[in-house]
């Protein structure tokens, strides 16, 4: 009996606006507790929420970017629940009514083939608050910076199986929000949370088992983990006979386990209805088209004309399309150098990797679009060699910006002229005469060896200045 | 004593011609609250030195070449708007002690406009009720008769006005909170049309059908002031922005030819047959003026009541949700936990008509109910509100009387909680269709003040204001004055 993981995603994305999505308190991450709030942020007496367009328009460009239906008419409604970081003791949300509807997104598999993922829906709500629990000893503070911040919550069929497309899903998801700007993205300051709806059934089986959703998972990395833990739990439950609880469940990665945080059968009924305080949203096809028109290109459209018109391979074309940023730079790169192969990958290899090493992002890198394209043509036009084409991408990564100037000031130019390489291999020939007999006696595959040894000397001779390939052709014709 | 009972505008040309000052009207008005107050109990907040300095600048502003009608002309507000000068305590222990960081737009426009604030007016309990027996500062008299209740919820405001402790006071309606405590009290009230006045900083009861209107004296009154505190507000997207018009202009537009409904179902055995003779009165009185009296029907009336207690408490049951005791307003000793927080706050904090209300709309809510009920309720009021845009469609005004009962007993042991919700079955209409109405003094039945109601088409302030004012200056209801001993 093999078991089959069945599961849905929540995706709680923060949009990127300036204020609040109902007030006009500041969204910005990190001010002291309480800071970015005014009266309707503390839910104080008579205050009255009123709709942050921007967010609307954000939400219709998600829409638009995952292809998905739009609500011509979308409502507000309120989520009935005590808590005390939600201050109004409601959540206004889109339950009915939602501005995003059905839609299919394709998700790139690092495989290179396209797993569809379809969308249900996509609301427009506000976030709450936050408890802190350590500020004050004893007592539990309210900070109220975030309540408000408008979320967008996508969520999808119970399209997963396996842990994989669900951080395939997650990062094409990821980039496609940074792509459109509605979305930072960050999922450590929480603008992307994740919560995965998980239940289990052997395979072959066409009923869901009873799910669990495992609330906030806040890192790439945990995903996988916590989509482990919770199925072998379940796997366990299950094969002993016993039930799985519809509950809430939340990852705790020190433990490495996954913990109930409240049972849904007991606890809420939302109550949900439609929010007096708000009108319905209306959306005309004009608006629509007006933000339509305004779309950055979507990373599936840039991945298809990668392969199709810069002839990259699917893997290298969904790597580099993962964020904006990096397809816009290979982008740069490729144009000016022609050579898009070899610009995917300096930015797929060594761009990525000092990236990585020195946990910087690319936009704040020292290293300029055009000068690695200027090192790239160096390399094309046998210039630089491949380990002299390292050394001036240090330069540049340190800072410099003219390939010439380092080429020059380092003395890296490689010999191509065949006139010095020539006059380099006749005087090795004359001087070695036994390696040279040595190699013509060889067979074919000997030779090959073989002829290290005249390109180690020539290398020598030429201060390892010598264009490699030029050297092998000559040495190769002068030896036959 | 002689200005207690003036009209506003009648005060505005004593102002204007500078026979009297702001400052002398303001200590007038405060004398007489002190005076008269501690038997009505209809002001539950006053500051004499902030009122003294609101006149004080007043006078000064006249002075200056300000004209504005309303400027130095005192008033009170309902205590359900946000004052930052003053508690804000919508009658409720939860929010004795709550002092508001800012001003509702309602109490921003007519500060703007000049008048002196010289306190809030008592309430049942965040608005529920229909008699004002539910406020936490005790129930306040009717000054008719001072065993009878003023009505509700904006009792204290028409219990004020009819005392001559003010010459006007801000009022909310809900449901016919402005309406019936007029026609108890025999003074005029306006609920506008919903969206007309903004909500910001009135204390939320049932959201959709909350509006802000004037309570005084007469028709002219309340069309002065409406025109102050209405229009379009950043602050509240369901606030119209349909521009004001300027409503004193239009009062005495001809009115020779009006079709004027009378629905049958507002006649119908819920009536007191006193109410009813002297509302068929008023009516004959309409006639004289050349209007034409046209039969309709409302068939869906006798719905509303059961309508509005589904809608009203169900979005009240989430308006209320913020009084918690987590950040603000009235907190239990000592909480243990969390839940203990909330249970005490909550338990301790609301009174037995808000808790009941609460209980009704969280379970009319629920997965459980909320097809039957809260569904079915939306339905009939769509219905409803059908109806009278039909009616509307064929007369331009409805009219009938304000509430089935003149003022009632105060402690009537033998009034049910749904008689109570009765008091509201011609009222509540307007506010599920979310049309203006005016209740106008139309005469006396034991005694007691008989209101009649005008209702309009959306937007159609000007038809029932001209109607009311054309009225008034045919009778002489609105000016009677309550058998009222002064003290002093």
């Amino acid at each position: 009996m093999r078991w089959e993981k069945v599961m849905g995603l929540e995706v709680h994305l923060q949009l990127a606006t300036q204020s609040k999505i109902f007030s006009s308190s500041s969204t910005t991450f990190g001010a002291d507790p309480n800071n970015h709030t005014n009266p309707l942020d503390m839910a104080l007496p008579g205050t009255l929420p009123v709709l942050n367009h921007e967010a609307v328009t954000k939400a219709i460009i998600f829409g638009l970017g995952v292809g998905a239906k739009l609500g011509k008419i979308s409502r507000f409604d309120r989520k009935n629940y005590f808590y005390p970081d939600l201050p109004k003791g409601y959540q206004i949300s889109q339950f009915f009514e939602p501005i995003v509807k059905e839609g299919v997104f394709d998700v790139p598999m690092p495989d290179g083939s396209i797993f569809p993922v379809r969308i249900l829906r996509a609301h427009l709500e506000e976030d709450a608050g936050k408890s802190v629990h350590d500020a004050i000893p004893n007592q539990t503070g309210i900070d109220l910076n975030r309540a408000g911040t408008p979320l967008l919550e996508v969520v999808t069929e119970p399209d997963f199986r396996t842990a994989d497309q669900v951080v395939a899903y997650l990062k094409a998801l990821h980039a496609l929000v940074t792509y459109l700007g509605i979305s930072d993205g960050n999922m450590a300051e929480g603008s992307m949370r994740c919560d995965v709806n998980l239940s289990l059934r052997l395979e072959g089986e066409q009923e869901f088992g009873t799910r669990t959703e495992l609330k906030n998972i806040n890192s790439f990395r945990f995903i996988e983990r916590a989509i482990y833990v919770e199925a072998e739990r379940q796997q366990d439950l299950l094969e002993s006979g016993r039930d799985v609880t519809q509950e809430t469940r939340l990852f705790d990665p020190d433990a490495d386990e996954t913990r109930s945080m409240r049972s849904k059968e007991v606890a809420n009924d939302y109550r949900y209805f439609p929010d007096p305080d708000l009108l319905p949203v209306v959306v005309d096809d004009e608006t629509i088209e007006r933000i339509r028109a305004e779309l950055p290109e979507l990373p599936a459209v840039k991945r298809a004309r990668f392969t199709d018109q810069l002839g990259l391979s699917q893997y290298d074309a969904s790597l580099l399309t993962q964020d904006r940023a990096t397809a816009e730079f290979f982008e740069s790169v490729a144009a000016r150098c022609d050579n898009p192969k070899s610009a995917a990958n300096w930015v797929l290899g060594d761009v990525s990797a000092n990236l990585n090493k020195s946990g910087v992002a690319l936009t704040e890198s020292p290293l300029g679009a055009e000068a690695l394209a200027d090192l790239i043509i160096r390399i094309d036009d046998g210039t630089l060699s491949s380990k002299m084409a390292k050394t001036v991408f240090d330069a540049l990564w340190e800072g410099a910006s003219d390939v010439d100037a380092i080429i020059e000031q380092k003395g890296l130019k490689q010999v191509s002229d065949t006139g010095a390489l020539q006059t380099i291999v006749s005087d090795l020939i004359a001087n070695n005469p036994a390696q040279v007999e040595q190699y013509r006696a060889a067979d074919d595959s000997k030779q090959k060896k073989l002829i290290g040894f005249f390109v180690g000397q020539a290398m020598k001779a030429s201060k390892g200045q010598a264009n490699p390939q030029l050297l092998n052709q000559l040495l190769k014709d002068k030896l036959s | 004593m002689t200005m207690c009972f003036e009209t506003v505008a009648a005060l505005r040309s004593k102002l204007t011609a500078g026979e009297i000052s702001s400052v002398e009207l303001t200590s007038d008005a405060l004398a007489r609250i002190a005076d008269l107050n501690p038997e009505l109990n209809a002001v539950i907040a006053s500051s004499e030195e902030q009122a003294i300095e609101a006149a004080m600048r007043a006078d000064e502003a006249r002075r200056d070449g300000n004209n504005n009608p309303l400027l130095g002309i005192p008033m009170l507000h309902k205590d359900i708007f946000c004052t930052q000068n003053l508690p804000t305590t919508c009658a409720s222990k939860m929010l004795a002690d709550f002092m508001a960081p800012y001003d509702a737009t309602v109490v921003r426009r007519l500060d703007q406009a000049g008048m002196v604030m010289l306190g809030k007016c008592n309430m049942d309990e965040f608005a529920m009720g229909s008699s004002n027996e539910t406020s936490y500062f005790g129930a306040c008299k009717n000054p008719w008769n001072t065993s009878r209740v003023p009505g509700g919820s904006s009792g204290g405001s028409a219990s004020a006005v009819a005392a001559g402790l003010a010459p006007l006071a801000t009022g909310t309606d809900t449901g016919g909170s402005i309406r019936q405590p007029a026609a108890l009290c025999g003074i005029t009230g306006l609920k506008p049309t919903y969206g007309r006045v903004s909500r910001y900083g009135m204390v939320a009861f049932a959201s959709s059908m909350d509006q802000a209107g004037p309570m005084a004296r007469t028709a002219e009154d309340c069309a002065l002031v409406l025109e102050a505190m209405a229009g379009g507000d950043p602050l509240d997207s369901t606030c119209s922005e349909k521009p004001v018009p300027n409503y004193a202009q239009h009062l005495s537009d001809a009115v020779t030819g009006m079709r004027v409904g009378i629905p049958k179902e507002f006649f119908s055995s819920d009536l007191n047959p006193e109410v009813a003779t002297a509302i068929e009165t008023a009516l004959k009185e309409l006639e004289g003026m050349g209007v034409k009296l046209v039969d309709v029907s409302l068939p869906s009336t006798s719905l509303g009541v059961s309508t509005y207690y589904i809608i009203a408490p169900a979005e009240a049951s989430a308006n209320l949700s913020r009084y918690d005791g987590v950040r603000y307003g009235y907190r239990c000793e000592n909480p243990t936990d969390l839940q203990d927080l909330y249970l005490r706050s909550r338990s301790q904090g609301f009174g037995d008509e808000v808790k009941r209300r609460i209980l009704i709309g969280a379970f009319t809510l629920s997965a459980a109910s909320y097809d039957q009920y809260f569904m079915k309720a939306q339905q009939v009021r769509r219905m409803i509100a059908q109806e009278y845009d039909d009616v509307l469609s064929k007369v331009d005004v409805i009219a009938g009387p304000s509430a089935p009962n003149s003022a009632f007993l105060l402690n009537d042991t033998s009034k049910s909680i749904t008689d109570m919700y009765m008091e509201d079955v011609f009222t509540i209409g307007a506010n599920l269709a979310g049309l203006p109405a005016m209740s106008v003094p139309a005469g006396l039945a034991n005694d007691l003040p008989v209101g009649m109601q005008l209702i309009g088409r959306r937007f159609g302030e000007v038809d029932i204001l001209k109607l009311a004012h054309q009225f008034q200056q045919r009778t002489t209801w609105h000016n009677l004055t309550p058998p009222l001993k002064e003290r002093s």
